[in-house]
């Protein structure tokens, strides 16, 4: 064993790292690009405004939801319930905020307090939040299918105008992406109070040591969940007009494998808002898009689906090993 | 005139060649959220078998299945979306929610894409809905149950899945049958969800309760388990009404050969999406009098031709039909009529 000792740690190796470092924070803009020119190849119609219309816009909701999990993500938490979450602002949203706004505002807001409250819960009672946000997937499944037992509802006419707007030359969802990327990254990166958030996650010691309040920023990562995954809902609803209780139950995997795949780290408060928005991105097209223009007999699609998806996430792990 | 009329039959034929071949071209996509059970198999069998024959013969250019992973409504409405993609000019649905795809669905019938769903229906306007008459089933189930109980009595009813359209439907019908037979009154009602077992112990804790019972309506694999359940608490065979499944029609089959049992069986046939495929391919062909809310029959048996179609349903499984373009074509002259 050869002892390094502090601050002579050899030139090449902190250049390795580096490079691993830039590998990883490149690693979802690449995989992005290797998914993009398959269907590229497989159906060239499919790269086009059109195309890109069609294919990515389920993904804005899927990536407002992976935003929100990183949120409780960069705080060493867990949320199971993002998706059952987002299947109750759906159903919120097609009933409420478009017959009763002022009521469904309400229930929107108090839906976030709600997150607020249950990142103060875990907080001071220090429950594991993967058990806390299990059993509220089942609470906020069941008030979805209390608001609406049978599938049905309309989005709000504003939500549809804007979920189907048409930028010239940039297709919406793509507009959208960046938007939330860019937002999310100045907010969480660049800001000094992302930086307290980031390191309530990474050396929780140190941040009280310094005098910073702990609880705070846990209410304010479930909050900015909370908030992200109502964004998510709407965002979702305003795409398929009409809600069902079920309708979110996917995205709770989903957003955790878009962080993960994004560059995040489960622990150490390491998240990367505008990887967590490509990670996103990539889920769904690789998923949806990529396995409908492969053409695989129908016995096989399911397990192609995972195949697919094991391999991104796979690549991802690769990498990772390496910078350690 | 005669010359005339030879001439005219020749341009008929002719112009059907033509309206045939119009669709060659055509590609029919299958979008389906779900293939976990033993109905969805024999859908996807039936689909199969009928759709290679008709790209074989030329009806169609391709008609490819797409199956989602998981049973999520976001997946399927991405997947019609990815169809729109690839270019297909009509897409069959299976849909996992019938509100929540229309979005999906109105942007395939922007691109000029033909939406024609069955079972699991859309209800966005512009897409076609193949509805099987489950209303008339219920009401032939009391039918054929007086025919086999003149003297009346009696009735169990079990019913499906609560809060579907399809037990709604069927539990109508047999209400609208019973009001016209009033020498059947139904005297208990249970919950079977359209699955044996759940049905056994339903009607075996309510037996008990009830006085002599002469038939069971109810809506398809629930009537074996009934059956179980009466054989269990010891109660005189009832008239129990079956719904195609092997199990079902295997018990029939064996209480027949033992002393002659008589029965009718009835459900809707998985195959009916070789039916939803066939009504594509018909507003393809440039039919527009196609109504948008197709009623067809569903698939029964009786006591003369239920024993040759038992050997041809796989064990476990659903007897089912595979329709013919006649037999679409039949259906949207019976549905333009109405």
């Amino acid at each position: 064993m050869t002892a390094i000792a502090p601050g002579t740690v050899p030139k090449s190796s902190r250049g390795s790292a580096a490079r691993a470092r830039m590998l990883r924070s490149l690693l979802p803009a690449l995989s992005l690009a290797l998914v993009l020119m398959a269907i590229a190849w497989l159906n060239p119609r499919a790269i086009s405004y059109f195309g890109f219309n069609l294919m990515l816009n389920l993904a804005i909701p899927i990536a407002l939801a992976t935003i929100a999990q990183m949120f409780v993500i960069a705080g060493n938490e867990l949320d199971l319930s993002i998706g059952t979450f987002v299947g109750f602002v759906g159903c919120v949203t097609a009933t409420w905020l478009r017959d009763a706004p002022l009521i469904g505002v309400a229930v929107l807001l108090g839906s976030i307090g709600v997150y607020a409250l249950l990142g103060a819960l875990i907080h001071l009672r220090n429950l594991p939040s993967i058990v806390v946000t299990l059993g509220m997937s089942f609470v906020w499944q069941g008030l979805a299918i209390l608001i609406l037992p049978k599938p049905g509802g309309k989005a709000p006419d504003w939500l549809l105008a804007i979920m189907s707007f048409k930028p010239p030359y940039i297709p919406f969802p793509i507009l959208a992406a960046l938007l939330i990327a860019a937002i999310v990254h100045f907010g969480l990166m660049r800001t000094s109070y992302g930086v307290i958030l980031r390191g309530s996650g990474g050396n929780a010691a140190a941040l009280r040591r310094a005098g910073w309040s702990l609880l705070k920023t846990k209410i304010v990562l479930f909050a900015l969940t909370g908030l992200f995954g109502v964004l998510s809902g709407m965002a979702l609803i305003g795409i398929t007009t009409s809600a069902d209780a079920n309708i979110g139950n996917g995205y709770t995997l989903l957003s955790i494998a878009g962080v993960i795949l994004g560059g995040g780290e489960f622990v150490g408060g390491r998240v990367s808002p505008i990887g967590a928005v490509i990670g996103a991105l990539t889920l769904a097209l690789a998923a949806s898009p990529l396995l409908t223009f492969m053409h695989i007999p129908p016995d096989w699609q399911v397990a192609a689906n995972g195949a697919i998806l094991i391999i991104v996430l796979a690549a991802r792990v690769l990498i990772s090993r390496r910078e350690r | 005139m005669k010359k005339l009329l030879v001439l005219s039959a020749f341009a008929a034929m002719l112009a059907s060649g033509t309206a045939l071949a119009d669709t060659s071209g055509k590609k029919i996509a299958f979008s389906n959220n779900y293939a976990g059970n033993s109905w969805r198999q024999a859908m996807l069998d039936s689909y199969a078998i009928v759709t290679k024959k008709a790209v074989e013969d030329k009806v169609v250019a391709a008609a490819d299945v797409f199956t989602t992973a998981d049973k999520e409504v976001p997946t399927q409405a991405a997947q019609v979306q990815n169809l729109i993609l690839q270019g297909y000019d009509a897409i069959v649905i299976n849909a996992a929610s019938p509100d929540a795809l229309n979005g999906a669905i109105k942007q395939a019938c922007d691109a000029g894409i033909v939406v024609v769903s069955f079972d699991g229906i859309v209800t966005e306007p512009c897409a076609y809905r193949v509805v099987v008459d489950f209303k008339d089933m219920g009401r032939q189930e009391v039918e054929q149950m007086a025919k086999f109980q003149p003297k009346g009595g009696n009735l169990l009813e079990i019913r499906g899945l609560a809060g579907t359209s399809i037990d709604d439907a069927i539990h109508a019908g047999i209400l609208e049958g019973v009001a016209a037979h009033p020498e059947f009154k139904i005297v208990g009602s249970v919950t079977g969800d359209w699955d044996q077992t759940t049905a056994q112990k339903a009607v075996a804790t309510i037996l008990p309760s009830l006085p002599e019972i002469v038939g069971v309506v109810d809506q398809g694999g629930d009537g074996y388990g009934a059956a179980q359940a009466f054989a269990a608490a010891g109660k005189p065979r009832p008239t129990i009404i079956m719904g195609n499944r092997q199990d079902e029609l295997k018990w029939w089959k064996e209480q027949k050969d033992k002393d002659g049992y008589q029965t009718w069986s009835a459900s809707i046939a998985p195959g009916v999406s070789t039916l939803a495929f066939w009504v594509a391919q018909q507003v393809l062909d440039g039919r527009k009098d196609v109504p948008h809310d197709l009623l067809v029959p569903y698939l029964a048996f009786t006591q003369d031709n239920f024993e040759a179609a038992l050997p041809k349903i796989k064990e476990g499984g659903v007897a089912t039909h595979e329709y013919t373009q006649e037999d679409a074509i039949a259906a949207i002259k019976a549905n333009i009529k109405q």
